[in-house]
């Protein structure tokens, strides 16, 4: 139960069917305040679908998912959830793509997400100094005012990340953001991310073994729905197991 | 970026409603102060077919911003605007009164004809403008409310909502065509003397009805313009173009949709009480799944997503129609009269009739029969 108590997120014998595929299979995972874990897998492991679970998207057959020690969020919608304080990047970059970069960030940006509240919004200067250190961050506030469809590949991932900061989430939950990148931009997005990671705890799903080394994290490997092993990247890399499903292909 | 422009409308708004406004204001007094054989006179006929194009902007706009916004494809928004219709036409039933073919004070004539003998409870109310003018907005903003609330919690979207929608207005359509309902059946409700003492047929009167539709139009716009240029609009676009994003950053998708849904359904339901009084009818073919495809048709030639240009399509698709019903009818003229010819020169059509009704016969022989007959007509 201190694992409980001291984890962010713990999930606990999580299952998850789809006409009888098993995509979670008796899951079970501890992320602790203030860390950066990296989830690795060949495809079909379950990455997303966790993180499905995680976000309310997909409710579990069973187990735990609870949030802070307390929060069950097998009980939550996806906007009560991201209330919560978790946030969510996906695998292909989604940004809105016909408003501006500055207009993205403004929705994302922590505040109330009522219907009445977004009526009447103003823009207030705090919130645009909010929205200015973010755009600093992920290097974009030379575009602000241009629209989020017209961004490069890399740039939208980044603009999304942006998104995730503007959210201030306790949670970050990262889906492949190396995919697609250039070298120079995967060793950047590494960087980006070491640096949000030392104010937030962060879950990055990634098949780039450069990338996972770069954010020198500890590691869990999944496997048909479950954890297969879970320690350093040096560690995971030298178990049979590991090199037999994913690594020794 | 920083463009100043008051309301954030832009130009074409700009533009837009300083011509909705000129129209309002020039349309109805080039009528009344001009004398007839002046080449500044607008015939009342414009003025009646321009309200009516006032209307349908209205209603086109209300789709505009649930579909160009939203993302959210109504095939039903013409129930919304019957609705609305039919608010007004009941208190307008009720406002003749003992003029009626059959002189009751209280029924219409086709309750009295019907052998009704009192009047239904939810006609109550629809002897005040006001009351009716309300029940205009509140009815079609109810519906939307309620339809929207299962819709959208339910997650359903896309062509799914689409067909929904559509099923509603003809499911509404089958209601309204039913006498049970109470109003007026098949007929509808029609024969409409006066609406608030200003007689109907007077020029004055359809003359007040344009400048009115042109005010709610510029209202109805205004209304749009400030709900997309708000964080919500945003919100809106957020959700049109990447739903799933929108809810994983904490918007309550459906609670926007509900909103936006419920809020155009009003303006429907508005634009439809104020084209009763100037077409002088409303049965249930409004309701008919064909007007509100033709409604998006609108927004879809005018430009989606634009307002001004929804509004327009309105206006110009309308047009275009009439010139085509006008060619229509004479091209049916035409091949009328070619039958009639056919008819006469082929004298064995009538014995061919029997085909149309088979007598017990052979199969083949009636098929054979039924062959110059079909082509006849």
């Amino acid at each position: 139960m201190t694992e409980l108590v001291n984890s962010l997120l713990y999930l606990d014998g999580v299952t998850v069917s789809f006409d009888g595929f098993r995509a979670l299979n008796n899951l079970s995972m501890v992320v602790a305040r203030g860390e950066m874990r990296a989830i690795i897998g060949p495809n079909g492991a379950g990455k997303t679908t966790m993180m499905d679970v995680i976000t309310g998207k997909t409710r579990p057959d069973k187990g735990d998912v609870l949030f802070d020690g307390s929060h069950d969020l097998t009980k939550l919608d996806e906007a009560a959830i991201a209330e919560l304080g978790i946030g969510r990047k996906f695998q292909r970059p989604t940004v809105f793509d016909s408003h501006t970069v500055l207009d993205n960030i403004l929705l994302a940006l922590k505040g109330p997400r009522g219907v009445f509240a977004s009526l009447f919004a103003r823009l207030t200067g705090d919130e645009r100094d909010r929205i200015d250190t973010v755009l600093a961050t992920i290097r974009l506030t030379d575009r602000r005012h241009e629209l989020a469809g017209r961004l490069s590949h890399g740039q939208k991932q980044w603009l999304e990340i942006g998104m995730l900061l503007a959210q201030d989430p306790a949670l970050l939950l990262v889906d492949e953001p190396a995919a697609g990148m250039t070298d120079a931009e995967t060793a950047e997005t590494a960087a980006l991310l070491r640096r949000i990671a030392e104010t937030h705890s962060v879950v990055v799903v990634e098949h780039d073994m450069t990338f996972v080394r770069d954010l020198g994290v500890r590691v869990t490997v999944l496997h048909e729905g479950s954890v297969l092993a879970e320690g350093s990247l040096d560690q995971v890399s030298a178990d049979d197991r590991v090199i037999e499903v994913y690594l020794g292909r | 970026m920083a463009r100043a422009m008051p309301l954030g409308l832009g130009r074409s708004g700009i533009a837009f409603l300083v011509i909705v406004a000129a129209a309002g204001v020039l349309v109805p007094f080039l009528n009344l102060a001009t004398p007839v054989d002046s080449p500044w006179h607008v015939p009342t006929t414009t003025v009646v077919l321009f309200g009516k194009y006032l209307c349908f902007a209205l209603l086109a706009l209300s789709i505009d911003l649930v579909w160009g916004y939203c993302g959210i494809l109504s095939l039903g928004h013409g129930a919304f605007f019957a609705l609305g219709g039919y608010a007004m036409g009941m208190h307008l039933m009720r406002e003749i009164g003992s003029r009626g073919v059959y002189g009751n004070p209280v029924l219409p004539d086709f309750m009295v004809f019907l052998n009704w003998k009192e009047l239904p409870w939810y006609w109550y109310g629809f002897d005040q403008f006001w009351f009716a003018a309300i029940m205009a907005l509140l009815v079609p903003g109810a519906l939307a409310f309620v339809f929207g609330a299962f819709a959208f919690r339910s997650r359903v979207t896309g062509v799914y909502l689409s067909i929904i929608t559509q099923a509603m207005t003809f499911a509404l359509m089958l209601a309204f065509f039913r006498n049970d309902m109470g109003l007026g059946g098949n007929n509808g409700l029609t024969d409409f003397k006066d609406v608030l003492g200003f007689d109907l047929q007077q020029n004055a009167t359809r003359c007040g009805l344009f400048a009115l539709s042109a005010a709610a139009l510029a209202a109805g716009f205004l209304v749009c313009r400030a709900i997309v240029s708000s964080k919500l609009g945003k919100v809106l676009v957020a959700v049109r173009d990447a739903e799933s994003r929108t809810r994983f950053i904490g918007y309550r998708v459906e609670h926007f949709k509900l909103f936006v849904f419920t809020v155009s359904a009003m303006m429907a339901g508005l634009a439809g009480a104020l084209y009763v009084p100037q077409v002088g009818i409303i049965n249930p073919g409004e309701f008919a799944p064909a007007n509100s495809i033709e409604a998006v048709i609108w927004v879809a030639v005018g430009g989606r997503g634009t307002l001004v240009g929804a509004a327009l399509g309105a206006r110009g698709r309308q047009r275009r129609q009439e010139l085509v019903h006008r060619g229509a009818s004479r091209a049916l003229a035409v091949r009328a009269r070619r039958a009639v010819h056919f008819r006469h020169a082929v004298p064995a059509e009538g014995a061919a009739r029997p085909g149309r009704y088979p007598p017990r016969q052979a199969p083949g022989a009636a098929g054979g029969d039924a062959g110059p007959a079909r082509n006849g007509r």
